[in-house]
């Protein structure tokens, strides 16, 4: 189990030193700060550091499946709403093929730095051919992969 | 048609409109074990799993190949996979094994062996495996807030007193799609006037949900269902991938989540491929530790009716909430949707979890009568509400629940239903008037609001979800409009998304935002004296019943009257002629003037007299001091009666018949039941009594048979019974009375 300087929870023992995605520190956000009208929803958005700190915790208390989620969501914390919508929906069933799904996730690695997303992706698109739950090409395999 | 008039009334009880099946194991309607389920097996090769539960590498579906992948810990599997589950089983009850090396152990277990393992567990130890296993120490409770007329005061209204009543948690849904965004924002305004710290979800479309979390709506989300067969995923619109990176999707924005899944729903969709249905629970169940959920909602949810069908049903359900604690999964265990007709089989089924405590008991309490709750749950409702708080009192057990005042709720939902009002006016939506905040502050149900313009709320329900305006918008207006509380709150709940403590498992919030999870509040049970125990503030506050009163309060002196004029003539002396004597009470006609049944004790005395009378005996009248005891004081009356025969009267108004030659606790006639008898009786008594002392045949007087009357007056017979018996003189002989005026008002 890894090592971690923080005790849990964060927000008794640590709060000083989290920020929201936007950078703002967390005793920032206050109702006088709402009030100036200073605060938007990036400001009240976790971090990608305070899910890696909460998946450090939650490995270190023996929660290792919960703490790779909490690794992927520290990834998706950089991709905009839409974007993360355009993924999920991809990896329904029957929404795309193969080569849609690879191309997916090389935009996650290469734009986002989203590698364990990446990977998860490919994977899926691996599993999906393999039950056939990929959407039936038109034309053939051989046609779909020339797509990619 | 029953000839039998026995079977017939058993056929017409609410039992019998429940369904009952034998199993059928290739349509998957068995609940536990069916031929079809595989034995368990795991091979291990470089690659990882080469063979699991029966089922070679090359041959795994979709679940398969993601529970080989994510879910199983391989470090520990071929160890768990090699001990006996008879010996794993016995681990679960054993108090010197602690949950934390069941968890390290299971962790390596098929989805068979787990199957395997709760197969050898009665009812009673799965109870006590789940005490233990559970993952937060504290048990909680969630609610359901919803009505049929999707009315944003109500809702609020609803929600505050949901908070108030202590739900960790309340989750809403909609009936038109289209309101979600309002929905959504009437309960977080209401949780949050209710009770700060209370979590939120309104359970609609997957995307949809995760937009409302995004604009800072809802705080959890718990609709990821998942399914044991492929097809059954398939036909849910998901696959084990897609669920896990929603999961992913909702913690990168902050929000709780847990998965939904559930005995049954493979079976009623079709796809059970003749397997049972808890073999595919625990199928599901690893998808959900695999996908990184930190907990889910089981106990078969929707379906809880067919498998409750099937022999074992309701076992089988408690296995898969035990299923779920053992891969150290948050619970939330069911008991939301109708499990039975019979008031008398749902709770007994209720037990199963409340007895032993889970994360939330259920997965949605009906905080709202059951016709208003759109999620078609309602297994427990808000007119069950004193049910659950006394269930708590009588068994010591916290479920989640406290009794909270009439004044208190009012006020708390007056208030969410202005707060409302006050976002409304602010944002633009259609106002809410004066007379919708009023009824929502009293109302039961939706009938009792006013009706809404439905279709200006959607119109502005879609400007909501798709414009500019979020939860900060909500804030500022709430802070501005004198609900700075409220607005305080509700920005703590997104201060809490930034931080992210409540991602962490079975994570709740106290009301001062305090969070409780498996990190700092875990399950440490390990045997008598440890572990979660309902004691001190918190045991206070759960007796503190509005209807709970002080003994002493229970007065029994209805009315004026009824005190008896007496001289005592000195000391009775045994009668020579045939007469009865009616021996009284110590307390009678003096510290206590009234039987239980309000009856002054000069009319009872007067009845007894005159029926006595009316025979032709003469009568005497004799004050017991040695005894409060019925059968004593009228065998004291029958050893001083010229006849032999005496009434017993004690001041509650039990009556005897006695007879010198008896054992004193034997009689001719005995009217236990003092509530149910009435003046003519008394004067029935009396002429019994007469008829006996002339050795004439007597036919025993009738009395009106009523089983609750001493379950609804047994308090205050005791207090009666006790003050007689404080005038109890151990040595004081009986005294004759002449009495001068017994003709008290009449009560009959």
């Amino acid at each position: 189990m890894p090592e971690t300087q923080d005790v849990y929870p964060l927000g008794e023992t640590a709060a000083e030193s989290l920020t929201a995605r936007s950078g703002r520190r967390l005793n920032e956000l206050t109702l006088t700060g709402v009030r100036a009208g200073g605060l938007g929803p990036d400001d009240f958005a976790i971090s990608a550091e305070t899910l890696r700190r909460q998946a450090t915790l939650a490995e270190a208390h023996g929660y290792a499946r919960l703490a790779a989620n909490l690794r992927r969501a520290a990834e998706l914390a950089a991709v905009p709403d839409d974007e993360m919508l355009v993924v999920y929906n991809a990896l329904r069933p029957r929404r795309a093929t193969h080569a849609e799904l690879t191309d997916l996730a090389g935009r996650m690695e290469t734009t986002y730095g989203a590698v364990e997303t990446a990977r998860f992706i490919r994977e899926a698109a691996d599993a999906y051919r393999a039950v056939g739950l990929t959407p039936q090409p038109s034309v053939g395999e051989g046609q779909e992969e020339a797509t990619s | 048609m029953t000839a039998s008039k026995r079977f017939a009334a058993l056929a017409a009880r609410e039992v019998n409109k429940d369904t009952f099946i034998q199993p059928w194991p290739e349509a998957g309607l068995v609940a536990m074990h069916s031929p079809a389920d595989p034995r368990p097996s795991l091979r291990l090769d470089a690659q990882g799993v080469a063979e699991m539960d029966g089922a070679r590498r090359e041959d795994f579906d979709l679940i398969d190949r993601f529970i080989a992948r994510y879910a199983l810990d391989l470090a520990v599997a071929e160890e768990a996979m090699a001990t006996d589950s008879l010996v794993i089983a016995r681990k679960l009850v054993d108090i010197d094994v602690p949950r934390r090396e069941v968890v390290r152990l299971v962790a390596g277990c098929t989805a068979a062996k787990l199957v395997e393992i709760a197969g050898h567990l009665s009812v009673l130890e799965m109870m006590m495996a789940l005490a233990k296993m559970r993952v937060r120490r504290t048990p909680a409770n969630q609610a359901h807030v919803t009505n049929r007329k999707e009315h944003p005061a109500l809702l609020a209204a609803d929600a505050a007193e949901a908070a108030l009543r202590g739900f960790a948690e309340n989750e809403t849904t909609v009936g038109v799609a289209r309101y979600a965004p309002l929905t959504a924002l009437a309960v977080l305004i209401g949780s949050q006037v209710g009770r700060g710290g209370v979590l939120t979800q309104c359970a609609v479309e997957e995307s949809v949900s995760l937009r409302l979390a995004i604009k800072g709506l809802t705080t959890y989300a718990e609709t990821l269902s998942v399914y044991g067969t492929d097809p059954a995923f398939v036909d849910g619109d998901d696959t084990p991938w897609s669920k896990a990176f929603l999961a992913s999707a909702y913690a990168s924005r902050g929000v709780k989540i847990r998965c939904t899944s559930g005995t049954g729903s493979e079976a009623l969709m079709g796809h059970a491929h003749g397997k049972s249905m808890l073999y595919l629970e625990a199928r599901c169940l690893l998808v959900v530790k695999g996908a990184g959920s930190q907990g889910v909602q089981n106990g078969s949810i929707s379906c809880i009716a067919l498998i409750g069908s099937l022999p074992g049903g309701f076992r089988a359900v408690l296995a898969e909430n035990l299923l779920a604690t053992l891969l150290d999964l948050e619970l939330a265990s069911g008991n939301d949707a109708m499990s039975s007709h019979s008031a008398t089989r749902k709770s007994a089924k209720l037990m199963l979890q409340f007895i032993p405590g889970t994360d939330f008991i259920t997965s949605g309490y009906s905080s709202i009568p059951k016709t208003d709750n759109l999620f078609g749950g309602g297994n427990f409702d808000a007119e069950d509400f004193d049910d659950w708080n006394i269930l708590q009192r009588d068994l010591q057990v916290d479920a989640g629940l406290r009794p909270i005042r009439e004044d208190e709720a009012v006020k708390a939902r007056a208030r969410a239903a202005r707060a409302i009002q006050a976002v409304y006016a602010e944002l633009g939506f259609p106002l809410i008037d004066e007379a919708e905040v009023e009824a929502a502050t009293y109302a039961h149900r939706s009938e009792d609001m006013p009706e809404r313009d439905k279709a200006a709320d959607l119109q502005a329900a879609e400007t909501f979800l798709d414009g500019p305006q979020t939860v900060l918008d909500v804030i500022r207006v709430l802070d501005k409009r004198g609900f700075a509380d409220a607005a305080d709150r509700i920005l703590e709940m997104q201060r809490q998304r930034v931080i992210g403590d409540y991602l962490q498992p079975a994570a709740i919030f106290d009301e001062n935002f305090r969070v409780l999870s498996g990190l700092n509040d875990p399950n440490d049970y390990a045997g008598p004296g440890t572990g979660y125990r309902l004691e001190g503030k918190r045991w206070a506050a759960l007796q503190a019943l509005p209807q709970v009163v002080v003994p002493a309060s229970l007065t029994f002196d209805r009315a004026e009257g009824g005190r008896l004029n007496f001289e005592e003539l000195g000391p009775a002396q045994r009668g020579e002629m045939p007469e009865v004597v009616v021996a009284v009470g110590p307390a009678f006609g003096a510290e206590i003037t009234h039987t239980i049944g309000g009856l002054a004790h000069g009319d009872v005395l007067r009845e007894l007299l005159n029926g006595i009378a009316y025979e032709g005996l003469p009568a005497r009248v004799v004050k017991i001091y040695h005894t409060s005891d019925c059968a004593f004081i009228g065998h004291a009356g029958a050893a001083l009666s010229g006849s032999g025969v005496a009434i017993g009267l004690q001041s509650k108004g039990t009556t005897v018949i006695h007879r010198r030659d008896l054992a004193p606790l034997n009689n001719l006639e005995l009217f236990s039941q003092a509530p149910n008898l009435t003046l003519e009786t008394y004067r029935q008594i009396g002429r019994n009594a007469a008829l006996y002392a002339q050795g004439k045949p007597a036919t025993p007087v009738p009395v009106k048979i009523d089983n609750f009357a001493r379950l609804r007056l047994i308090v205050q017979t005791t207090l009666m019974h006790l003050r007689e018996t404080g005038q109890v003189e151990a040595n004081a002989p009986a005294i004759e009375l002449q009495v001068s005026e017994i003709a008290g008002e009449s009560h009959a």
